[in-house]
């Protein structure tokens, strides 16, 4: 995807967060979020192999080969943060004191479910921390590209794929778009410059609820 | 009280399938030393329990790529094509398990408990053949211990009674395994004296720690 496509969901979804959020981000598009924090808002990043509180990375040569990511990158950590073990960590997670997760997908559909731990047959890499951040957090984002490389649908009326968690996700942010899934379904809430809400239907298979300010 | 062995000491009391909890995610906090002795003893066949399976070059990802894993619980092979490419042509059987699962069920067999129960993996495939438990109106998942022969961990540093500490995010599933061990064998930079660490301090009690081998990192 174009840098500024990513810059521009990173961007989005930095305005989801509020001041004082603890917050994990995923691999990938998911870490774009750090760039585009507002000023004046503080929130405290989450790496889930053990740290509270992580930093910017290091300048070159100020590697510690003991601080990296839940992605392996290397990483510093800002004052006041805290490490923990493995358990504390998931406890943290999967005991719903993590404000917001945000996550790529491979599918997610109109009932909120994800997919983005599998392919079977292809790909295995298995779920690490996926399942528990879901499961766990208290707002679960998804920021993905609104299709498929071949630019098939990634919302679905049902995710095809194995899924990572049922009926989860509170917000799907895309580069065309911007979803809500509320109880009375999947409903579009904005889009993205240079789209109309025909295009962003015709790429969706998901029903969706167009609110009055986008008619 | 521990003794101090070798790291080739530490190898040879690993037998083939033997359940081997290794603490690291991805090889930070990895044990290094006794893995390589592990390669160099050849111990087939072993049973390994893992946060991830590392990279080919390092941590547990050489225990794959010399063909002495015959079966794993892990949660993320997804930086070691070796593994994924011994799974698909069976050499290697895989659990893939949640990674806050695996680690509470690793800590239930170190601490005496049956099992947990988690909503962690409902209406997934994770949930397939296992017991879902209404709690206060609730479903969780019943996930059973995990039991393990050995618990194979890295710390920074121990006292001569075995206390450890940790170092940053190499800390990890290190203190979870290092309960769950039926033996422990703990790697370690440097042994300091009793009182060496301030007893508020000591994240890992001595008393789960059986041998301790110097590391060859430091």
């Amino acid at each position: 995807m174009a840098m500024d496509k990513r810059a521009q969901i990173g961007a989005r979804i930095a305005k989801e967060l509020k001041d004082g959020d603890y917050v994990n981000l995923g691999i990938g598009l998911p870490t774009e979020t750090a760039n585009h924090i507002p000023p004046g808002i503080r929130v405290v990043f989450q790496s889930e192999n053990g740290i509270m509180g992580v930093g910017p990375a290091p300048a070159n040569g100020e590697e510690d080969q003991d601080m990296i990511n839940a992605g392996g990158g290397f990483i510093t950590a800002l004052p006041g943060a805290s490490y923990f073990d493995s358990a504390t960590s998931f406890g943290i997670i999967r005991g719903g004191h993590i404000d917001v997760t945000v996550l790529g997908a491979l599918q997610v559909d109109q009932e909120g479910n994800l997919a983005n731990w599998m392919i079977p047959g292809k790909l295995i890499p298995g779920m690490g921390g996926a399942m528990d951040l879901v499961t766990g957090a208290k707002k679960v984002i998804v920021a993905m590209e609104h299709c498929d490389k071949q630019g098939n649908p990634k919302i679905l009326r049902k995710c095809t794929l194995p899924l990572t968690a049922k009926g989860r996700v509170s917000l799907i942010v895309t580069d065309m778009a911007v979803l809500e899934m509320t109880p009375q379904g999947l409903v579009l809430q904005e889009v993205s410059e240079g789209y109309t809400v025909q295009d962003v239907v015709k790429a969706t298979e998901a029903d969706l609820i167009i609110p009055d300010h986008l008619k | 009280m521990y003794k101090l062995i070798t790291a080739a000491e530490a190898a040879a009391m690993i037998k083939p399938r033997s359940r081997v909890c290794i603490g690291g995610f991805l090889a930070v906090g990895a044990p290094e030393t006794v893995i390589d002795a592990i390669v160099a003893a050849g111990t087939r066949d072993l049973h390994i329990i893992v946060i991830a399976s590392d990279w080919e070059n390092r941590g547990v990802g050489k225990l794959v790529v010399n063909h002495q894993v015959g079966s794993a619980q892990v949660s993320h092979m997804g930086t070691n094509k070796e593994i994924q490419n011994q799974v698909n042509c069976g050499e290697i059987k895989v659990e893939l398990v949640p990674q806050g699962t695996l680690m509470e069920r690793v800590r239930a067999f170190g601490t005496g408990l049956g099992g947990v129960l988690t909503p962690t993996g409902l209406g997934t495939v994770v949930a397939e053949g296992k017991q879902v438990i209404n709690v206060n109106g609730r479903d969780y998942i019943l996930e059973t211990a995990i039991e393990s022969d050995f618990a194979l961990i890295r710390a920074k540093k121990a006292d001569q009674a075995g206390n450890l500490i940790y170092s940053k995010t190499a800390r990890n599933s290190n203190p979870i395994m290092a309960m769950a061990g039926k033996v422990t064998i703990a790697e370690v930079d440097e042994i300091v004296e009793l009182g060496g660490i301030d007893p508020e301090d000591v994240i890992t009690p001595g008393i789960f720690v059986n041998y301790i081998v110097l590391s060859k990192e430091k």
